[in-house]
């Protein structure tokens, strides 16, 4: 990993409109989540009066159907959905990393095995383990967290053995071998940093599913649990009342589409970047 | 040939005795203890125990896990704890909605995609590939539950040129019905994956577009659009097989949230019910017979893609 790799990143990001506005959209609803209390309103505060009241001042995203505010519960919605996404993307990429380097850099029977079980995980739908598990496990957010990780570290491992694979080739490495390191010191020093950019890019897009999962599997009634909202729970209760009130339709899942385009157009954006040989888009 | 089949078959076995055993654990772990819903209460201990014995459930986990292995291969899925019927004849009363709808939606992608993805191609970083480069930027990153309450917004309550929900309109009995009520469901599941396809369209087009054969074309003056769908086409439809294959996974994602929003009478739907009830054999025969459906789709993609084209060898 070295500087060049990152001006690349940088000359990327700012050569299209797309990038730019990614990461300013980005930046936006992590702010607001964070600061989620500055709406001014209590997200699971109803209010009998102001049942379904259109978007307009006061309310800017309108009420719900019990009287809530829809801004303040998108706001705190979206500290949800964001958290689950970025935990998950944390846990997945450590998980995945970790078996994609052990299963590339030792090879042989170890690999074998480990990418037999890869294959396996990913011959069953993995929605549906989803389902399934969050069936049996009570829908938390911690839960939430550990299922979605276990279903995405797949793609981490893969594309970290192969590049594991090729690292361990170059001849800094092979010195390395030859100069009697042990085999964690030259995976920790000098394998690792090199796998850095395929992380990085894995980690964005994981992001991105993840937040996806999450908002499917709420608005099919199997994620965080009322009152308490996300994205995905919003755009179900919202269902009920797409005749009348559209609107409680429309800004959930607008929040889900713009934070998950923003996040494949950064994945997209740093592959490129780190990979000047791939072609141009 | 027949080697590379053999060897394929043989490792779908790992895989189908990973589901087998997740399925068969699920079932075991699921709350309740089955012998329950045949008690009555006026039974004594020894019958409970005789009911519990003749289920079977008083012996070893595995023997039990071999036991319903049999029965699978025989076909018996067990009994719905809900309404007790069989559950691979519920799979089955349902599966001709579900194949309808995923029929049709992969055509529907197949066909948009290759015009789209041949467009892009060719017209690399021009105004036709950033506009098609976008759309395929929503289609990967829009959630298809929201689509769907979009399109239902605008064609069954705005413009009432479609109707919204189910698969039949109740006392009509037609193709045309059925079609009807089609178009949104299978729209919506056909852009869940249309936007994976044109971007590995427009990538293998642009590689193709590199070859001699192409040079040799220009060279013998054929017009761009003749290269590109008389023979740039053929080189990129082959892999398209594959993308079938590997995509069924998100068919069955699809599926399921497509059939709830439109109560489209599917095994997504039932799966759903199933899952709100924990009606847990149903829903074990469900994620079997779809991730049955999954190990078979990909096996059947790969070796329709080494008969097609001979230089791929499958590599183990």
């Amino acid at each position: 990993m070295n500087r060049s790799k990152w001006k690349n990143v940088k000359d990327e990001l700012f050569a299209n409109g797309l990038g730019v506005a990614a990461l300013l959209t980005l930046i936006v609803f992590t702010l607001g989540a964070v600061f989620a209390f500055l709406s001014g309103y209590d997200p699971n505060a109803m209010e009998a009066m102001a049942r379904l009241k259109p978007p307009g001042a006061g309310h800017w995203f309108g009420t719900d159907d019990y009287g809530r505010d829809y801004l303040a519960r998108a706001l705190y919605g979206g500290r949800i959905s964001l958290l689950v996404g970025f935990a998950s993307m944390i846990v997945a990429t450590g998980i995945g990393a970790t078996i994609g380097v052990i299963s590339g850099y030792f090879g042989g029977w170890l690999d074998n095995l480990l990418m037999r079980m890869l294959d396996v995980i990913m011959s069953i739908p993995s929605f549906l383990i989803l389902l399934l598990l969050s069936v049996y496990l009570k829908p938390s957010v911690g839960n939430l967290i550990i299922i979605i990780a276990l279903l995405m570290w797949m793609n981490v491992a893969r594309v970290v053995r192969a590049e594991t694979m090729t690292i361990k080739e170059r001849e800094y490495v092979l010195y390395a071998k030859a100069s009697g390191q042990s085999a964690s010191g030259i995976i920790w020093r000098h394998i690792l940093p090199g796998l850095v950019p395929v992380i990085i890019v894995g980690a964005t897009n994981n992001i991105a599913s993840a937040i996806m999962m999450e908002s499917s599997l709420s608005f099919l009634g199997f994620g965080v649990q009322p009152p308490n909202a996300t994205w995905g729970s919003m755009l179900n209760s919202a269902q009920g009342y797409i005749a009348q009130a559209p609107y409680l339709a429309l800004f959930p899942g607008l929040l889900i589409l713009l934070t998950v385009l923003s996040f494949n157009v950064l994945g997209d954006i740093l592959r490129v970047g780190f990979e000047p040989k791939l072609m141009r888009r | 040939m027949r080697q590379l089949i053999v060897r394929r078959l043989l490792q779908t076995l790992p895989m189908l005795f990973f589901v087998s055993v997740v399925c068969f654990t699920m079932i075991k772990l699921a709350p309740g203890d089955p012998v329950l819903s045949f008690v009555t209460p006026n039974m004594h201990a020894d019958d409970i125990e005789r009911i519990r014995h003749n289920l079977g459930l008083d012996k070893p986990a595995y023997i039990q896990y071999f036991i319903w292995i049999k029965e699978m291969a025989q076909g018996n899925f067990g009994y719905s704890l809900v309404n007790h019927q069989p559950v691979l004849g519920q799979i089955l009363e349902r599966l001709p909605a579900t194949a309808g709808l995923m029929g049709s939606a992969i055509a529907l992608a197949v066909l948009l995609s290759i015009p789209l993805g041949l467009i892009a191609g060719a017209n690399r970083n021009r105004w036709a590939d950033k506009l098609i480069n976008f759309i395929s930027y929503v289609g990967i990153s829009i959630p298809l539950f929201w689509l769907a309450i979009l399109l239902m917004y605008l064609f069954a309550i705005k413009l009432h040129l479609l109707p919204s929900m189910g698969m039949r309109t109740i006392g009509v009995e037609s193709a045309a019905d059925v079609l009807k009520h089609g178009i949104l469901p299978c729209s919506v599941l056909a852009f869940g994956f249309l936007a994976g396809y044109v971007r590995y369209i427009r990538s293998s087009t642009i590689g193709q577009l590199k070859e001699e054969y192409v040079q040799i074309q220009y060279a013998f003056g054929s017009k761009k659009s003749t290269i590109l769908f008389r023979h740039v086409l053929k080189h990129v439809l082959l892999p398209v097989i594959t993308l079938l294959g590997m995509s069924m996974g998100d068919l069955v994602a699809g599926a399921i949230v497509t059939e709830t929003v439109f109560s489209w009478p599917g095994i997504g739907s039932l799966g759903m019910t199933a899952v709100k009830g924990m009606d847990y054999p149903l829903i074990m025969g469900i994620t079997l017979f779809s991730s049955l459906m999954l190990i078979f789709g990909n096996l059947v993609a790969d070796i329709l893609y080494s008969f097609v084209d001979p230089r791929i060898q499958l590599k183990g």
